[in-house]
């Protein structure tokens, strides 16, 4: 079968959008696709789009092919696998005009099932495993593999990377192997005599994939949990975080565990809910053990109480909160940055947090690990916002690396060495006048340095009182503690030209991966922006620089509310009519194209000059 | 109370434990709680029995929650850590602290609102989980320091100061320790300290989950005629089961008992339980007997004392999830670190 003239010619650009059925088996063989084109040195960008169900319900992957990097979805798809009879019309009326849509032919479908414009592609996948397979489990997996043969030649695959990512998965399991192997030449065989292969849509070996790694961020932050320390974790299931507290028990079996004794370095603990997995970390860390929990909005939620306690006594605590689409349940199985506002003046009274944002799953495992450093240096919580997109997917991301030399920064703990040296400690006393006070961890020293951690109001020696001047005494310094953090956290990334631009653009964590495709689109179209990535709260100066420096920001975030331009606005005393929002929040994540178009609009109406006039 | 600070100075002639100490280094602040609270009592007891096992004060950290009872650990170990956390939160923060340093001793101090009403479910895990700890609950069945609203252990039926009666039921936490694994389980009562004393010394050499449910009667709002908590009522229907000594390693044994009337045993961590039987048919470690017998006297109006179960071959959440002997809070960059070589594998594994 020849494509019709129309069709797109796109060599290493291009989206492939698989639609199965939960539970199906298909997560495996689309892994092994997207991974494939990665060994061919081709970057993709890959997306599981699944239910908040187990099995039987519709599930996707897109794998946008990306010779050029971009991290972000594009929007729209060039070729549709329709795997799944109970989403064919919604998968089809998504394929872009000249697109393809591939899909089992063993049961014929009527005319009025195809659209003029998208080539059919039809292998009899069901048909080929029947003939070849009695099992019906093996019947299903292996249609599968069937179905990556028939693309590997459509889309000039090459079948050796396939094979050899293979031999790593069934190292030792020849049988395995060899019926893997098999299902994929029966597909690819068929596609190679009945199509005319490769199609004008295919895979061109390339080098632009370089030494980056295809992991997901939950994953990385758990290995930087690893790196930085972390001996205690507790938490309690909940989508999208669990891969993170799981893939920490995974990494420490693997780094933790003592050769000798086959004793283990660290202790995890699946708390019964989020209450206790935030008060667990709350007391290992009040005993000088590094601490964590992994959670998500709801969860968040219930820990507010503790989150009080955490900052009001001083007590290092590492959250993670991979934000999912809210309020309440909402949208367990999609993305959003909708808990900034929740995170950051999480529990009653006058709080504040640390936040960091990270981008992808290389700075997921680098602030996982430098949080633990500022937990114990500024004695309080410390959030590391992820959130589905960056968590639960495969990202192409830059390897992790270590400095050897690095040390554990246990911030101020008084030894007993210190305390026999005739130190005064007293626990909220600011001796330093960074806010920082010093603790001491129990069991210390036999006569100094014990010391009540309350949730009441104390003071400097940690005693009760209820005395006004004291109280105020306490909180004027935790708030100077907090002002110490802005220029040691993450500083906020900045690119402009010698000379700045009108307009500015913010965003933060994961929308990263649109952010960076979407300016060159921009300044294509002429409008240039100068660009910062905030990637921790509270707000370095320079933030706020940068936004007096412009005469508008546009703010890209995905959450109803503008909950980032609120915290500039609240806390750098920002103008708000100067920051102009940019959301984005159905639960997916924000594409190149939706920041664009809405960029492109705003900037008309807000008189954001092009340097160029956009071409007619 | 009392706004009196405690003079520092020991009299010479305070006698000493084996350590060096005197009791006066085991006691804390003045408390503020009402005079004749059954909770000073137990402060009492909790000074006396650290000071008799000869255990350093700083190697304990006392933890508690939130209402009168958890305000005690304040007047009690002074050279201690404690924790004041959050209502019925403190097994968890003690859990945690407990993962941390396995070395140090865990005293959990909780009363009835904060453990058997907004912290239940917390109070059932941490049991269930096996941590190293003695829990005590200082259980009056009412709420003091909100001013007398009933509790869950309350007794259906019972009457409060107002004149108000009880319609729910009452939760019995000893019972539930038992159905939920706690590997030692005893009750006490405030006004018995001769009871409770060794009671708690068992339970801290105990290796695991100890429960002691103490019922502490509240002079303020829960000692009047119609309570099934106060001093009176507890006095007349106390069924002790039996008396106990704990014997550390080092202890000479002196007294002498006929055949049959005592029963001893040997704890892992060393020291030995003497229990002195008073109801000759009592088997503390017969679970489902225990359980039985428990029910049986709670529908006759009795309170049940002493050590009701106990399981001599106990393990604790360390042993359960196998970690390393040295405390965690003790490891070091090197352990912990695996380093940027490791990372070249992990890297090459994700390409």
């Amino acid at each position: 079968m020849t494509p019709p003239a129309s069709a797109v010619s796109r060599v290493n650009d291009f989206v492939v959008k698989f639609s199965n059925v939960n539970g199906s088996g298909s997560a495996s063989a689309n892994g092994l696709f997207a991974k494939a084109i990665l060994r061919m040195g081709v970057p993709v960008a890959a997306r599981n789009i699944f239910p908040s169900n187990i099995q039987g319900l519709p599930t996707w992957f897109e794998v946008r092919v990306v010779e050029a990097g971009w991290r972000g979805r594009r929007g729209g798809v060039d070729m549709a696998v329709a795997m799944n009879p109970q989403t064919w019309d919604k998968d089809l009326a998504e394929v872009d005009a000249g697109g393809y849509v591939f899909y089992d032919s063993t049961k014929p479908l009527p005319p009025s099932k195809f659209r003029a414009d998208v080539t059919p592609i039809g292998v009899p996948l069901t048909a080929i495993c029947n003939a070849e397979y009695s099992d019906p489990r093996q019947r299903q997996l292996f249609k599968n593999i069937i179905y990556l043969g028939a693309l590997s030649a459509l889309l000039d695959i090459d079948p050796v990377e396939v094979e050899r990512l293979f031999g790593e998965q069934y190292k030792g399991k020849e049988a395995l192997l060899e019926s893997n192997r098999k299902a994929l030449h029966l597909g690819r065989d068929f596609a190679l005599a009945n199509f005319d292969c490769p199609l004008p849509v295919r895979v061109k070996r390339s080098n632009r994939v370089g030494d980056r790694i295809f992991i997901d961020g939950n994953a990385a932050a758990a290995l930087g949990c690893v790196y930085g320390g972390a001996t205690v974790a507790a938490w309690y299931p909940i989508t999208p975080s669990s891969s993170l507290a799981e893939a920490f028990g995974t990494y420490c079996r693997k780094f933790r565990t003592d050769t000798a004794s086959g004793k283990k370095r660290y202790a995890i603990v699946q708390a019964e809910d989020e209450l206790a997995s935030i008060g667990m970390v709350i007391g290992a860390a009040w005993n000088g053990a590094r601490a964590f929990t992994a959670t998500s909005g709801p969860g968040v939620s219930l820990m507010q109480e503790f989150l009080g306690l955490a900052y009001f006594a001083e007590i290092p605590a590492v959250l993670f909160d991979v934000q999912r689409g809210s309020p309440s349940t909402g949208m367990p199985t999609r993305t959003q940055q909708a808990d900034l506002l929740c995170c950051a003046y999480a529990s009653h009274g006058d709080t504040k947090h640390v936040l960091l944002f990270p981008e992808d799953p290389t700075e997921s495992f680098e602030f996982a690990a430098v949080a633990f450093d500022l937990a114990d240096r500024f004695q309080t919580p410390i959030f590391v916002m992820l959130d589905l997109d960056i968590g639960m997917q495969d990202w192409l991301t830059e390897p992790f690396a270590w400095d050897d030399s690095r040390r554990m920064d246990r911030g101020k703990v008084m030894t007993r060495a210190m305390l026999d040296s005739g130190r005064d400690f007293g626990r909220y006393l600011d001796v330093d006048g960074d806010g920082v006070p010093y603790r001491t961890y129990p069991g210390t020293h036999p006569s100094k340095g014990g010391y009540f951690t309350r949730g009441t109001t104390k003071d400097r020696y940690a005693r009760y009182t209820e005395e006004g001047p004291a109280y105020v005494d306490n909180m004027q310094r935790l708030q100077r503690k907090f002002e110490m953090a802005k220029e040691v956290v993450p500083a906020p990334v900045i690119q402009q030209g010698a000379k700045p631009a009108k307009s500015g653009v913010i965003w933060f964590g994961s929308t990263g991966a649109a952010m960076s495709e979407s300016l060159v689109a921009l300044e294509a179209d002429g409008i240039r922006l100068d660009q910062l990535r905030i990637r921790a709260f509270p707000f370095a100066d320079s933030v706020a620089d940068f936004i007096h420096a412009h005469e508008h920001v546009f703010i890209v975030e995905q959450n109803r509310d503008a909950q980032m331009k609120s915290l500039l606005v609240n806390e750098c005393g920002i103008d708000p009519s100067k920051l102009i929002s940019i959301l984005h929040y159905d639960g997916t994540p924000v594409t190149a194209r939706f920041i664009t178009r809405e960029i492109t609009e705003k900037a008309r109406l807000f008189n954001v000059v092009p340097m160029r006039k956009v071409a007619p | 109370m009392t706004y009196l600070a405690k003079p520092k100075i020991h009299h010479p002639s305070l006698p000493k434990n084996a350590l060096g100490f005197t009791r006066r280094d085991y006691e804390g602040a003045i408390s503020t709680l009402c005079a004749g609270c059954g909770h000073d009592s137990i402060s009492a007891a909790i000074i006396q029995a650290f000071f008799e096992l000869d255990v350093a004060p700083h190697q304990v950290a006392k933890l508690s929650g939130i209402g009168c009872s958890s305000k005690t650990p304040t007047y009690f170990l002074g050279n201690s850590h404690g924790f004041n956390s959050v209502h019925g939160r403190m097994p968890s923060v003690l859990t945690g602290a407990a993962l941390a340093n396995r070395d140090l001793i865990y005293l959990g101090v909780s009363g009835d609102g904060d453990s058997a009403s907004i912290g239940l479910g917390q109070f059932a895990h941490s049991l269930r989980r096996g941590v190293n700890m003695v829990y005590i609950v200082e259980n009056n069945g009412v709420y003091g320091l909100t001013k007398g609203q009933f509790s869950a252990t309350a007794d259906r039926g019972s009457k409060s100061k107002r004149g108000a009666i009880n319609r729910d039921e009452s939760i019995d936490l000893a019972m539930l320790a038992l159905t939920l694994g706690a590997t030692y389980v005893a009750r006490g009562f405030s006004g018995d300290k001769a009871q409770l004393v060794p009671l708690i010394k068992a339970a801290v050499q105990h290796r695991g989950a100890a429960l002691i449910d103490i019922v502490s009667p509240c002079v303020a709002f829960n000692n009047h005629v119609g309570s099934t908590k106060s001093y009176d009522y507890v006095r007349e229907h106390n069924d002790a089961v039996n008396r106990l000594d704990f014997i550390t390693s080092r202890d000479e044994i002196t007294t002498e008992y006929a055949p049959g009337e005592t029963r001893d045993v040997l704890l892992h961590d060393g020291g030995t339980i003497r229990l002195r039987k008073l109801d000759a048919a009592y088997d503390p470690t017969d679970k489902v007997g225990v359980m039985a017998f428990l029910e049986a006297h709670r529908a006759a109006g009795e309170v049940v004392t002493g050590l009701l179960y106990l399981h001599p071959d106990s393990t604790d959440l360390h042993d359960e999830l196998e970690t390393v002997s040295a405390p965690l809070n003790t490891l070091a960059d090197a352990d912990l670190v695996p380093g940027n070589g490791a990372l070249a594998g992990v890297n090459a594994s994700l390409r």
